[in-house]
């Protein structure tokens, strides 16, 4: 094994929380910063190619390659997990700029109490009616306390949109249910295609509160604080699992690769595939020492540091930590041990696909342009009477509607998948087809946590993660409830036909439902119950931060980025301001 | 090495031929001639070819909504695809133990390859090409619930929709069917207006629109 001269800094992971941290601390500081990515470098030159549905979305062209790593899954500890052979329910990203490259940069902030959950749940309802066996835990953290740093993450990526509530007042036509921010968006909504406006009228109608899907997909030119101009989207509709041909989409490499190669003192490394994390750890104390990782050339390297960032997402974060042995690995029997607990998903589903009389036009848009409503989010209605707790939104997005994955579907009235009855089905449908969105809540559970695996393993020989993970019957009923809502407002829309959602069983690995996936690592306010602090350093070794959502004590309905983004933003100030002073722990 | 084996069509089925897609808009391709074309083929032997070509016929008909499989050179896209490393299982994690019987929700479990499973599958179909028309919908009936025949229509439908870089959907034939413009670097004029009506670009494909002669994935290795 090689052993390099020490850095100052070591982010493991290229994507938006390592290149994030790298910007800031490349910015702000004078140290010596080393990016290790897994993946080849990225460039928005690259996407001038790239709008080809069968190599990009159909093959994954920019996701992580399964055939040298994925998951195992079971859906209870007694099952034996299999792995997730191919792509499947979400999409993990690899290459600089990880999967903020191919996301749909759709941007909505969480709801305030989505950081109390616990507490506020249980205030009004009692703690009765928490699921007997959730792990729900409020994050340490309040709405309040983020809101600057949210700001920032809006600046940075020049979030469009219309804001519902400025400082508590509130504004038509903008989300009213939102938690307060500080300033208007950025820059103006996404221009709103014809589906996602008929669905704007029927939300109207019955009674909701619409208004457009916040999106870095961004409406108009715009130059950010750190003076990286973007052109506005042209919606050409090659844009989830894409990278944008002209960087109006904001993805990590047109919004922070600019800034990181402007500092000398930032460099990245790509192919360099992190194994382990070399640390002292003794049982409450210690320090992590630096990295071993696998070059471009297949060469194992010692890479020492002093200060080291986990940015590799949740998965990766989840699993490096337990491949290193830092700290204790959760046993669901005792509920002993914090490493792998509350792992979430997203109760993320398409409500109603539904079937109209005029062509839809659905090959323009972006992968954020659309329209959403909040009435049923979070606890924004009233539960008492409901048999199930949280919930979600509902949306209609005007976002990818390319052939290979939409044509074909039709509505259940046309009986055959193939030849000539379903053929002029299909080919009458494919433009007067869309889909009311809904994505809700996962709490968290205590049988669903991550772990190793035990059979099965990597290319390098190391054993793959295993999610232990099924829903419960607060998702079951909760989706049930919200499928009735998308048929009334489909119906209201004028569809002709509509198919409704076939409600949750087991959790199915061969349905995308979003790649928000988190936990594993979650912040908290003890070092029994959570892995990292609210600044995201570990608990135990002080010298170690663990960057994304796999912080999150568990899900909220909303896309996680923005939060994300601006937990890195806080922490970046801690590291700053408090860290680099006194090199010890921030809580 | 293998004889090299080629797909004989007539000229007069892929191409110059008269589209009408669903919204009535009529499109004419200029290569009228009567010659063959042979198409060198990477992967099917020619008879497995003939096979494929008419069972994705059946699923993808030629009829009177417009031209099917058949005019969009299906199964040469499918042999180009499971030559590549799609057929090889490259993009797929193949480490053991397999457990072919897992539930649906686990996804493809099994060890072959699509190259395998479409090997395996098309013994099952010899002679399917000399049948009628009715005895080839019975035949495949009877196979419609085999991962063979799920692949083979995932296939069919990527084949009549893929860029035509890919070798299926030949002239855009399938684009045109269902008014699709394939890539278009800015809808950003159009995007919200047309509202209710049938906004239908004349198609391009990516090769026509960067000018490039971008590869395809099945070219990669
Ligand atoms: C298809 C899709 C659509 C999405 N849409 C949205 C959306 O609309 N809104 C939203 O808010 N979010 C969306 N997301 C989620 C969003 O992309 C993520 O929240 C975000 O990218 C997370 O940032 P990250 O830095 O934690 O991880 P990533 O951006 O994924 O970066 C992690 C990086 O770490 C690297 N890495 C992993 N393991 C190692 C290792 N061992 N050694 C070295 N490097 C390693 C990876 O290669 C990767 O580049 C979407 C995601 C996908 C896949
Ligand atoms: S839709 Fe807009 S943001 Fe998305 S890839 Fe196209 S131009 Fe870029």
């Amino acid at each position: 094994m090689k052993t390099l001269p020490s850095v100052d800094v070591v982010i493991i992971g290229g994507g938006w929380t390592g290149l994030l941290m790298a910007k800031e601390l490349g910015s702000r500081t004078a140290l010596n910063v080393v990016v290790l990515e897994r993946g080849g470098p990225r460039r928005t030159d690259d996407y001038n190619d790239d709008m080809d549905e069968l190599d990009y979305t159909i093959r994954f062209r920019m996701m992580q390659d399964v055939s040298q790593e994925t998951v195992t899954l079971r859906h209870d500890s007694s099952q034996r997990a299999l792995p997730l052979r191919q792509h499947g329910s979400f999409l993990p990203g690899s290459g600089v700029g990880g999967a903020g490259e191919h996301w749909s940069a759709v941007c909505p902030r969480f709801l305030p109490d989505c950081f109390e959950v616990l507490s506020r749940t249980t205030e009004k309802y009692g703690s009765k009616r928490l699921p007997e066996d959730h792990a729900i835990q409020d994050w340490g953290i309040t709405y309040d306390e983020l809101e600057p740093h949210y700001t920032r993450a809006d600046l940075l990526l020049g979030i469009s949109g219309k804001a519902g509530n400025i400082r508590g007042q509130q504004i038509e036509g903008g989300n009213v249910f939102e938690g307060w921010r500080s300033a208007e968006y950025p820059t103006p909504p996404t221009k709103i295609p014809y589906f996602s406006s008929i669905f704007a009228e029927a939300a109207k109608t019955l009674g909701y509160h619409p208004y457009p899907v916040p999106a870095a997909t961004t409406s108009r030119a715009y130059t950010n604080p750190d003076g990286i101009s973007r052109p506005g989207c042209t919606y050409c509709g090659y844009c989830e699992t894409f990278g944008c041909m002209i960087g109006a989409k904001s993805q990590p490499t047109n919004t922070l690769l600019p800034v990181i190669e402007k500092h000398k003192n930032v460099s990245i490394r790509t192919g360099a595939w992190v194994r382990r994390i070399v640390h002292d750890a003794a049982e409450n104390k210690g320090s992590a020492r630096g990295v071993i990782y696998i070059d471009a050339n297949g060469q194992e390297v010692f890479q020492p540091a002093e200060l080291i960032f986990l940015a590799s997402w949740t998965l990766n974060n989840t699993r490096l930590l337990l491949l290193s042995g830092i700290g204790k690995a959760y046993n669901p029997g005792t509920r002993k041990g914090s490493l792998g607990r509350n792992l979430t998903h997203q109760v993320a589903f398409s409500a109603v696909t539904a079937f109209f009389e005029k062509p839809l036009n659905r090959f323009m848009g972006s992968g954020a342009s659309g329209i959403m409503l909040s009435d049923l989010d979070g606890d924004l209605f009233d539960h008492s009477k409901l048999p199930f707790l949280r919930g979600g939104t509902l949306g209609a997005r005007s976002a990818r509607s390319l052939p290979i994955s939409e044509c074909g579907v039709v509505p259940k009235s046309v009986k055959s998948t193939w030849g000539s009855e379903w053929k002029k089905a299909a080919l009458h449908y494919y433009d007067r087809t869309g889909r009311i969105g809904f994505s809700g809540e996962h709490l968290a559970y205590q049988d669903n946590y991550m772990d190793l695996d035990p059979v099965y393993k990597d290319h390098f020989g190391d054993p793959l993660l295993r999610l232990t993970l099924d829903w419960r019957e607060n998702e079951r009923k909760m989706a049930d409830y919200m499928t009735t809502k998308a048929m009334e407002l489909a119906r209201e829309m004028g569809a002709k036909e509509v198919t409704p959602f076939s409600g949750l069983r087991s959790y199915d690995a061969t349905r995308y439902q979003s790649s928000h996936v988190q936990g594993g690592a979650i912040m908290g306010s003890s070092p029994e119950s959570s892995v990292v602090n609210p600044y995201l350093q570990h608990w135990q070794l002080s010298n170690l931060f663990v960057l994304g959502a796999s912080s999150f004590p568990q899900n909220a309905s909303a896309n996680p980025t923005p939060t994300i983004l601006a937990l890195t933003y806080r922490t970046a100030d801690a590291i700053v301001d408090r860290y680099l002073k006194n090199p010890a722990a921030l809580a | 090495m293998r004889r090299r084996e080629f797909l004989t069509l007539s000229a007069a089925s892929i191409g110059g031929v008269l589209v009408y897609s669903l919204d009535r808009e009529v499109f004419r391709f200029s290569a009228q001639t009567n010659q063959s074309v042979h198409i060198p083929l990477r992967f099917f032997t020619q008879s497995e070819a003939l096979i494929v070509a008419a069972a994705a016929s059946r699923i993808f008909p030629s009829d009177e909504t417009g031209p099917g499989a058949r005019e969009a050179g299906v199964p040469i896209y499918i042999d180009r695809q499971l030559a590549g490393p799609w057929g090889r299982d490259r993009y797929r994690y193949t480490q053991g133990p397999f457990e072919e019987n897992a539930p649906a929700e686990f996804g493809y479990q099994g060890k072959a390859t699509p190259q395998q499973i479409y090997r395996e599958g098309l013994k099952g179909l010899k002679g399917f090409n000399r049948l009628k028309a009715e005895e080839q919908d019975d035949t495949l009936k009877q196979i419609e619930a085999t991962l063979f025949f799920s692949l083979l229509r995932q296939n069919t439908i990527e084949g009549m929709f893929c860029d035509p870089m890919h070798g299926g959907n030949i002239d855009m034939v399938g684009w045109q069917l269902i008014g699709f413009p394939g890539p278009r670097m800015s809808n950003y004029d159009d995007v919200d207006k047309h509202f209710g009506e049938a906004f239908r670009p004349k198609p391009a494909g990516l090769r026509q629109v960067t000018r490039r002669k971008v590869r395809p994935g099945e070219d990669l290795e």
